[in-house]
This record gives C-alpha cells, structure tokens and sequence, in this order.
C-alpha cells in the first residue's frame, strides 16, 4: 500500500502498544478488524488504571482524607481531558455517564420529556445506530411528537434536499457524525444550522466520529454531543455526554440519588450544579481515569493523521474488495468515509463469512451492527463490517481478502 | 472449521429439503433471530388422523447453519406426530447436525426447530417447553 500524505501515523508501531496483538487466534496472528464495535487498549491505558487503582484509588468529591482529594483531582483531570478533546467552553458542560447510548437517554429523557409534545417533530437520520433511534422514537411516543427519518441514497448519505419536506415544528435534530454502518461522515454544521434556525435542538452522536476525526463542538454548533470511551481505546463502562450550559441547567436531573443534590428534605430536593446534577451516585471512577489516559493517547497519536489514514486504509479496502469478485460494498466514496467497510459477498450469509474468517485469525463484524432500518432501506438482512483503527495495518486487509477467497471456496 | 462446514451441512445448504411454502398449511409459524435478523417460516400439513406431519416445509433467509438445520429437520419430523415433535429435544437435532456450535451459533442451529413447536403449539396446543416460553411474544412476529 502506498502511504502518501502525512506519514504521522506509524501503525505498525503503535501497534506494539496493544498486548492483545501478541497472542495468536486459532494458531494465527490476530487481524482485528472490528474496532468500530469497540477499540483495543493500548498499554499506556492499561497502566493509568492500574496505576490509578494501585496509588490512588478511593471514592471521589467526598472525603476530606489525602487519596479521596488525589482520586478527586484525577477524575475532574480526566473531564478537562474530555472539555480539551471536544474543545467545550466549559468542564461543567462534560457530564460522565456509562455510555454514548445513556448520553443520548440523558438528553432524550431530560430534554424531551419537558420540551416535546403533539404538533413537534424530532427528527434523526435513516443512518442512525438505534442508540440514537429508539430513544428518540420512544420519547416522541411518548410526548405524542411526531418522529420522521431523513432519508439517505443509494451511497448512504443523507439527502439534504429532503430537508424541504420535513414539516411541522421541529424541535429536534439527531445525527451521527460518522455512521458506524457506512463509515459515512455527515454534514453535521448544515444540520445544525437548518436545525437553529427552525428552534431545534441539534443533538450528535458521536460514538463512531470521536474516536477517528477531530470534534469541536463549537465548529459543529451543536448543542449536545454523546460520545464513549470503549471505542477510542479506553475502558468500557464510561461515555460523555458535553451539553450547552444554558440547555442543561434548565433540564430537569436524569438520574438521582447521592451527590447529584444541593439540599435533601422530607418536603423537597434540590439539585446541585452542573455537572453533578447529572452523577448521581458513585460513577466509573477509574474507567474514567482511564478514558482520560485513552483521549491523551488518541491525542498525542493525532485525529487528524487518524483520519487520514484509515480513509486511506478504507480506500485500499475497497480496491481490494473490488478484486475479488462477487463482493458488493455499500457506502459512500472513500473520501467522505471513516475507516469503515460494509460488503457482502453474493449469495454467501455473513455469518457464515465471518465464521470462516475468524478460523484464519481475522475479527470482523456481521449481523444488522445495531442499524435494522438501515439495513431495511439497503435491502439485506446482515452486512459484513470490516473497520479499522490507529493500530490496523494493510497486511490485515490482505488477510480479510485472502479468506474471502477461502469463504467463496466452501460456500461458493 | 472443516467440522463447521461439513459436507453433509453443505450439502443441506446448498440443497435443502423441504423449501418451499404451503398454501393454507394447518399450521404456520414465523420466527426471527434478532442478532443477525435471519427469519424462517414452517409450513405443516397433518394427515387425516389430524395429528401426524404428513408435509413439512420451510422459507426464509439465514446462514448455512440455520438452512442446513432447519432442512435437517424437515426430514427428522416427516411422518412423527405433533406431540412427538413437542416433545423432541433439542439434543437430537443438534445431534444431527453434529458440529460444534458456539453460543452465537448455536441460536442460528435452533431457529427452525423453535419456530415448527410454536407453529405446533398454536395449531394443536401441545405444550412449548419452557426454553421456548416467552419466544411466542419475544422473538416470533
């Protein structure tokens, strides 16, 4: 594979960072082709926490004692991390949560339930992760808003032009940034400015997006941004949600319990300021030490040479996809694309593809990838996914096609 | 892998038994997996006696596991009785299929055979053993 721009990202260096690489699947080296469903950790994380658990561990914003005040001081470092990485105004606007999904429940339940009623339309795309589908849908439901889905083509990305058809009051827009399906990269600021000037709200889900391409949510203009820390190197268990101030001090608590209060009494609670209001109860501490240890990794490695290089990791892909015969790819140009391919190879399942795949050592993804009214509107069942990630290297894609060629052998 | 895809479960995938449809079957059921969103339809025809499977016959889309077992068990259940395939274990047609299955695989393996007892059970009310309870409102459209 020819590398030409910015030879900032040395893949197969990086790679010495991810124990998971040093063992062997089924008697052959690991081709881990499946980061889009979550990333491996790099050891630099891997240390954080236990570095975390082994010298400062304890509960935090609570005890008066020395390791509460350092366990204190790591987890609201981590939440700088997280302002710095998304380029927030603010530390308060970054709320932890357990995942991007309960980042968009936040706002669906917080922000809906009291803003959303008969006559409002919410809005998200054909393309969405049913993380920000079925929440959207249910809350409408539930509101009596009507819930409508902008359409994509043929390339899987959105039709903006059917932005015209879209009546009603619409009070919320929602998006990914980048579709964990397609790898498609959306046009989020032109969302969001069709969005404003109807009175929405713009609510992005970047889970997929963050991990690969730089994320500034003052450049987006949005006004919520959900993204975890599972798929860009950091431990599961942990997600944030960044929130325009104004917005969330006006919404009412998601979660409640312990530490999200000012004042409890028999007659009435109140509740204590952003972000706490949103934490109720003891939160992923470490995970979210680690997250924090995860963005500086990411960092230091460069979203921007992230980018650049999985779309040309992608591009490769197709090409070689293309030259196998009988393999159809959706999505769109590698260009507008993250480092994401979905195919299926004529008449063989994908289960059966990725079964045959995992006995030559290579991890990939098959099924509908959390997107059934995607997977509706393409017309199949199931796609194969193979996505990448700072640490991919070509050789692993030659190995993808090479067992295609053994799939199509004995199913073909 | 070469015990995955045996010949004999090739052999049932590239030519299953029993695909097809019937037109006013005494009993029908569908049934989806929600993790890869396969989905098989069983056909039954009873005999006079109103009991034994005289004509069996599945449709859908899945994996060579799924086809291959559920085409398995349209031979397995010609001519048995509807409270014997009640009954039936589901040891004996993974038995047959003979392959080691992980868990994932192993819901692809069992599609077919869930979807013929619920289809038996709405017809003749034979009992659903209580693996399959719930599958009725869960997984079965």
């Amino acid at each position: 594979m020819a590398v030409t721009a910015r030879p900032a990202l040395d893949a197969q260096k990086l790679r010495a960072d991810f124990p998971i690489f040093e063992q062997k699947i089924h008697g052959k080296p690991l081709a881990y082709l499946d980061s889009a469903a979550s990333s491996q950790k790099p050891r630099q994380v891997l240390d954080a926490l236990r570095d975390f658990y082994e010298t400062s561990y304890a509960n935090v914003h609570r005890g008066v004692y020395l390791l509460s005040e350092r366990a204190t001081e790591a987890y609201e470092g981590a939440r700088e991390t997280a302002r710095e990485f998304v380029n927030a105004p603010a530390a308060r606007e970054v709320i932890f949560t357990r995942s991007a999904t309960e980042s968009i429940n936040l706002v669906a339940y917080a922000w809906g339930l009291d803003n959303l009623g008969p006559g409002d339309v919410v809005l998200v795309t054909e393309l969405e992760h049913h993380s920000n589908f079925v929440p959207w849908q249910y809350i409408a439901k539930r509101t009596g808003a009507a819930f409508r889905l902008l359409p994509i083509d043929d390339n899987g990305e959105l039709q903006l032009d059917a932005l015209g058809e879209i009546d009603g009051q619409v009070k919320v827009v929602a998006t990914n940034l980048v579709s964990n399906s397609l790898g498609t990269v959306n046009p989020v600021t032109k969302l969001a400015a069709w969005a404003h000037e109807r009175g929405a709200i713009m609510v992005v889900d970047a889970a997929q997006g963050a991990p690969h391409h730089r994320v500034d949510v003052q450049e987006l203009d949005c006004d919520f941004l959900a993204f975890s820390s599972h798929k860009l190197c950091g431990p599961s268990g942990v997600g944030a949600l960044w929130g325009r101030a104004e917005l969330l001090e006006k919404m009412a608590p998601f979660n409640l319990g312990g530490h999200m209060i000012r004042s409890v009494k028999a007659e009435e609670t109140t509740w204590g300021e952003l972000p706490y209001k949103f934490e109720a109860g003891t939160m992923p501490i470490a995970e979210a030490v680690g997250f924090g240890a995860a963005m500086d990794y990411v960092s230091a490695v460069g979203v921007e040479a992230i980018a650049d290089y999985e779309s040309e990791l992608a591009s490769y892909a197709l090409e070689k996809l293309a030259e196998v015969g009988g393999v159809l790819t959706y999505g769109p140009p590698p260009e507008r694309r993250a480092g994401i391919v979905s195919f299926n190879v004529e008449g063989i399942h994908p289960h059966d593809v990725a079964q045959v795949l995992d006995s030559e050592g290579v991890a990939i993804r098959a099924g509908h990838h959390c997107c059934q009214p995607l997977m509706k509107r393409l017309g199949v069942a199931a796609t194969n996914r193979a996505s990448f990630y700072l640490y991919t290297v070509p050789e692993e894609i030659d190995r993808l096609v090479e067992g295609l060629h053994k799939v199509k052998k004995i199913l073909g | 892998m070469e015990d995955l895809y045996r010949e004999v479960i090739l052999d049932h995938y590239k030519n299953p038994r029993g695909h097809g449809v019937i037109e006013g079957a005494d009993a029908q059921a569908e049934g989806l997996n929600p993790l890869c969103g396969d989905e098989v339809s069983i056909y039954v025809q009873f005999a006079d006696d109103g009991e034994t499977i005289d004509e069996v016959k599945f449709s859908g889309r899945g994996c060579a596991i799924s086809q291959a077992s559920t085409s398995m068990l349209m031979e397995m259940v010609q001519g048995r009785t509807a409270t014997e395939i009640a009954e039936l274990p589901k040891e004996d047609l993974l038995e047959e299929v003979g392959i080691p299955l992980t868990p994932v695989r192993l819901k692809c393996a069992l599609l077919g055979l869930g979807v013929l007892k619920v289809a038996l059970h709405r017809a003749k009310g034979t009992p659903l053993p209580e693996e399959w309870a719930g599958l009725d409102e869960l997984d079965l459209k």
